[in-house]
């Protein structure tokens, strides 16, 4: 990556973040409560929880979207807003919100004109991370003319054209049809190891949310409480073959038994253990 | 990929409306056939066997007698047809009317664009924007008059007056339009306020901008063929409908050429504004 100057070691630290959504003084939701969250620099980490469980509002919180109503949150060793405001992280919505009346090179190239970057420069960016997405043959095509996997590639591109320390993304492929969601788990995959971006990635999916990361911080329901954090330790790089071990069945097993509040299912993953064991030893 | 056929598609709608006029017109004669005052061409003669009050030679004149009339010198003693004449008037009544336009476009935008960033001032002024299109124009007209002067700076202000409602009302909802998540996005690149406005809301915009200039396009020809009236000024299809209004009896024809030209005039400021959305909005093909 381009920076130059001392990096800190945590690209994110929340301390305490408190999140109410109040009217007229009133309290109606505790959206998130007591969240304490570090994030190392490089690593690929998912937020996964009920819907409605705050994760979306806690990745809007870091990209300074959405104000806490307590607690402190740093993003690069400065506050979030200090950190937005030298736009130092990109974001990527479920929905690409491409502008339908740019190319899809000068989708890419927006946040580099609002940096004010010289022409020349932003053209030769804006190609680099258009192969990136690997999608170079359709940077004169406009958004409606491509498909809904490519435009969320388009989207990514557009997200890492600064060269963002931190990648925030919101349901990505939340609204893909499965065959295309895995390949998007793989892509993002290959551009994470090739930038280093650290990534907090939300999702509601548990295999893709393993299969993606380093760690996954398991959150729980109303009001939204880091619960369980899984160390994914599954061998890099991650492929197909990577969605067959048994490794990683246990610990899509480990995920979602601890989605469910832990303890009650044991006997669920000796069970399972069980059937894993022998289908690989057949 | 779009297709190639797009110029068929234009052509079908040109087809369209020329079968449109020309049905118009054999209706028109048909009417004037069977229930019309008597047609005597070339020593021949057809009495019409009905009797229809306005389809009589006064109040419903052959189409070919106002093509006719067009050819034929404006008044006695005179060397121009009347066909010169109004597109003399209407070049004239056009000019302010595009006074108008412009004049009331840039004020509708700018309305909008002060309404959409202030809830406050959107709450205190949408309803007089609203109830100043209450207003009949034709009262409001002298009033213009009376304090800016008879002169063409009244009449296109009466243009501005019609032409700047429906700019507003569309531009709030079109500079609203972007999705919030488009909105983040900016946020998240810390763009200003200027760069949200002129990359995002005001691009978003144009296709309900296009929509409200095709209703201003007609509406501001409107507004300065009725401000000529009480505006005072001596040329233009205004002054002209009043004119050949009080010739009537003596040559209907004349007024239903001036209608003719006036409606002329409006369609050709419909597709000039149609020209224009085509030309901006080619690069999203979305509607």
């Amino acid at each position: 990556m381009s920076q130059t100057r001392e990096e800190p070691a945590s690209v994110v630290q929340l301390r305490g973040v408190d999140k109410a959504f109040t009217a007229g003084g009133e309290v109606l939701t505790a959206a998130l409560s007591g969240i304490d969250l570090e994030i190392r620099r490089g690593e690929f980490v998912s937020l996964i929880g009920p819907s409605g469980c705050g994760k979306s509002t806690l990745l809007r919180i870091i990209g300074d979207l959405t104000q806490p109503t307590a607690g402190e949150v740093i993003v690069n060793g400065k506050s979030a807003s200090a950190a937005r405001r030298g736009r130092e992280y990109g974001i990527v919505f479920q929905a690409p919100v491409l502008f339908d009346w740019r190319r899809v090179e000068d989708n890419v190239r927006l946040p580099l004109e609002l940096l004010g970057m010289g022409r020349a420069e932003r053209e030769e960016r804006a190609g680099e991370m258009l192969r990136l997405v690997d999608l170079t043959d359709f940077a004169r095509h406009y958004p409606y003319q491509l498909s809904g996997g490519m435009q969320q590639r388009v989207a990514i591109a557009r997200a890492l054209a600064l060269e963002p320390a931190l990648l925030l993304m919101d349901e990505p492929f939340g609204a893909l049809d499965e065959m295309t969601r895995e390949r998007m788990n793989s892509e993002v995959l290959r551009i994470w190891e090739k930038t280093g971006t650290t990534v907090v990635f939300v999702t509601h999916s548990i295999p893709e949310a393993v299969f993606l990361s380093s760690r996954v911080v398991v959150m729980s329901h109303r009001p939204g409480r880091i619960t369980h954090t899984v160390e994914i330790d599954l061998p890099r790089p991650r492929g197909l073959e990577t969605r067959e071990l048994r490794r990683y069945f246990e610990l899509v097993t480990e995920v979602r038994q601890q989605l469910r509040g832990g303890g009650a299912e044991e006997d669920v993953l000796a069970a399972l253990d069980q059937v894993a064991a022998e289908e690989g030893s057949v | 990929m779009p297709e190639a056929g797009v110029p068929r598609g234009r052509l079908r709608s040109v087809a369209t409306f020329v079968a449109f006029v020309l049905a118009v017109l054999v209706l028109w004669e048909l009417l004037k056939f069977i229930g019309g005052d008597p047609w005597r061409y070339f020593g021949w003669e057809w009495r019409p066997p009905l009797k229809i009050a306005f389809a009589s030679d006064l109040l419903l004149p052959h189409v070919w007698q106002i093509v006719a009339a067009l050819a034929e010198p404006v008044q006695r003693l005179r060397t121009d047809s009347l066909a010169q004449f109004l597109l003399g008037a209407a070049f004239y009544t056009w000019r302010e009317a595009a006074i108008g336009f412009v004049a009331g476009t840039i004020l509708g935008i700018g309305l909008a664009t002060i309404f959409v960033h202030s809830r406050l001032l959107e709450r205190a002024f949408v309803p007089y924007v609203i109830a100043s299109q209450t207003i009949p124009i034709v009262a409001l007209a002298p009033m213009i008059v009376f304090a800016f002067g008879t002169s063409i700076v009244s009449v296109a202000i009466v243009a501005t007056y019609l032409t700047f409602f429906p700019v507003t009302i569309a531009m709030i909802r079109g500079l609203r339009s972007p999705d919030p998540r488009a909105l983040d996005l900016m946020r998240s690149y810390a763009a200003s306020p200027g760069a949200i406005f002129w990359k995002l809301r005001m691009p978003a915009s144009l296709p309900y901008l296009f929509t409200a200039l095709k209703i201003s396009a007609t509406a501001s020809i409107v507004g300065a063929i009725i401000g000529e009236g009480p505006g005072g000024v001596n040329d233009g299809l205004g002054r002209s409908i009043i004119n050949f209004n009080n010739q009537y009896i003596s040559g209907p024809e004349k007024l239903w050429a001036t209608i003719l030209i006036a409606a002329l005039l409006g369609i050709a400021s419909y597709a000039l504004v149609q020209i224009a959305e085509r030309w901006t909005l080619r690069a999203a093909p979305t509607r």
